[in-house]
């Protein structure tokens, strides 16, 4: 919570509740409180996280699994459905 | 000109000569002559707008949502259990800042059933960010239509606005009412303007258009991040919305030649007064009867201090009028079901803890579901606060008046 004292004030953000920024530019990744970590040593690449993550949030960076933390919001599922056990769920600092 | 018309016709043709562009509306008794006779209005030609019959009030004010924001001037009325039906609603007007003009003719709300005045209705409904005024008859009622409009499309205010009148004791009693001509009410409230704001960089009108060169999205999520600053810019309009209240009710007096006090609050005999009543609405002129009838037996101790803007609260205005006062009766036509007192109590008393004005202040809770505040009534209540400050001992209970035991 402590970045939102960064956001701007009520003095400096539109009225009426309209959207003053996009959405691509409004990251919901940090509702997270736990976030997934790939060990890219036990990774196969097989995927399943992808198939699996509800916020299409694994990327495959044309090498390696990865995960944008953007929109990641640390449900878990993609460390419970790795078959290898490659990915840990880590508490957010 | 002067003419005879009930409460709630001098609500529909205040509303027929202030330009509206959308009216919705579901009819309950008693505010349903005003969306009648705005329907008759529109039908014959006299009235240029929209007019929308929903399948309930929950409807019609949403509907109100989509026209006020589109930018169109926007009307409805209702009553009781159909404003408790628009609830919802009435938060998400006032947080998109929609200037919507809706006049509540007070009534009972179920249960048990019942059609007759008190305040429960728009009570329930004072901490929605609208702004409340309440009036004494059909001649303040037209009156303060017309300048509900001016002061919620004021671009430092945005907010919308309640106008309360009591249920058949002025929504049903046919009253002198002197109009102001079309042309004077026209170029007083002229057309809506919508406000300007900026995002990405670029001016825009805060309309719901998507022709706007930035197209705006109205009422989408917003969390633990931005609510807070969101409701933050409302209670900022409130207050602001204080001075505009004020001037546009100067500026209307210079056209009509009528005023309300200084649009916050009204006195009565308050100059010689040791003691005085607080209340609302129409109660207020029974009061000014009891106070004539004093004075004219040799008794001037007894004022009014009427509050007719209750939403922003004239915590300001209160303490200066109640100066010198030994005690005070505050007269509530709702229920405050374990609470210290009714609402207006409760503000009251708030109002003056951190001021140097501390009369004894007795609550008085009376006229539930339209039961009649009788003069007797008032004079018995008179009695009882010249005791309790004779005796040096506040009530610090609600006291019920009229009710049987």
């Amino acid at each position: 919570m402590s970045e939102d004292l960064a956001k701007p004030g009520w003095k400096q953000i539109p009225i009426a509740g309209v959207p003053f920024k996009k959405a691509t530019e409004y990251h919901t990744g940090d509702w997270r409180t736990f976030k997934p970590v790939i060990d890219q040593s036990k990774c196969t690449k097989c995927l399943t996280c992808w198939i699996f993550c509800p916020d299409d949030s694994i990327v495959w960076d044309g090498n390696t699994v990865q995960v944008d933390y953007r929109y990641c919001k640390g449900c878990g599922i993609c460390a419970e459905m790795c078959p290898v056990k490659a990915i840990t769920m880590v508490k957010e600092e | 000109m002067m003419l005879a018309l009930n409460g709630d016709e001098a609500v529909a043709y205040a509303v027929k000569q202030s330009n509206v562009d959308v009216i919705a509306a579901f009819p309950i008794t008693p505010q349903t002559i005003i969306v009648e006779k705005l329907s008759e209005y529109v039908a014959n030609g006299e009235l240029k707008a929209y007019y929308a019959c929903a399948e309930s009030e929950h409807s019609a004010i949403s509907m109100i949502v989509g026209a006020s924001a589109a930018g169109a001037r926007t009307f409805t009325a209702t009553s009781a259990n159909g404003l408790a039906l628009m609830h919802e609603i009435l938060y998400i007007v006032s947080s998109l800042r929609l200037p919507v003009v809706m006049a509540i003719v007070n009534r009972a709300l179920s249960g048990p059933i019942n059609i007759h005045t008190d305040h429960g209705d728009s009570m329930a409904e004072r901490d929605a960010c609208w702004i409340q005024i309440y009036c004494e008859d059909a001649q303040e009622a037209y009156d303060t239509v017309i300048q509900a409009f001016r002061i919620g499309e004021n671009h430092k205010v945005l907010l919308p606005v309640m106008v309360m009148l009591d249920g058949f004791l002025i929504s049903h009693t046919t009253q002198n009412v002197d109009v102001l001509e079309d042309e004077k009410v026209s170029n007083f409230v002229k057309h809506r303007i919508p406000a300007e704001i900026e995002v990405f960089g670029k001016k825009v009108p805060l309309t719901l258009n998507p022709e706007n060169e930035v197209p705006l999205t109205f009422g989408p999520l917003d969390l633990w991040d931005y609510y807070f600053e969101h409701k933050r810019q409302q209670e900022d309009a409130m207050e602001k919305s204080r001075e505009v209240i004020r001037k546009v009710h100067d500026e209307y007096a210079k056209i009509s030649g009528r005023s309300y006090g200084n649009g916050f609050i009204e006195t009565y005999n308050m100059d010689s007064a040791e003691y005085a009543f607080i209340c609302l609405s129409s109660t207020a002129g029974t009061v000014k009867s009891l106070i004539d009838k004093l004075i004219s037996k040799g008794d001037d101790k007894l004022g009014l201090v009427r509050i007719r803007t209750f939403r922003p609260f004239p915590y300001e205005e209160l303490p200066k009028a109640l100066e010198g006062v030994k005690g005070v009766a505050v007269l509530d036509r709702s229920g405050a079901f374990g609470a210290m007192g009714g609402p207006v109590y409760n503000e009251v008393r708030s109002a003056l803890y951190d001021s140097d004005v501390h009369p004894f202040i007795n609550g008085y809770i009376y006229g539930l579901g339209g039961r009649d505040m009788t003069m007797e009534m008032l004079k018995s209540i008179y009695d009882d606060l010249v005791e309790t400050v004779k005796s040096g001992k506040p009530k610090r209970k609600i006291e019920f008046v009229g009710v049987r035991e």
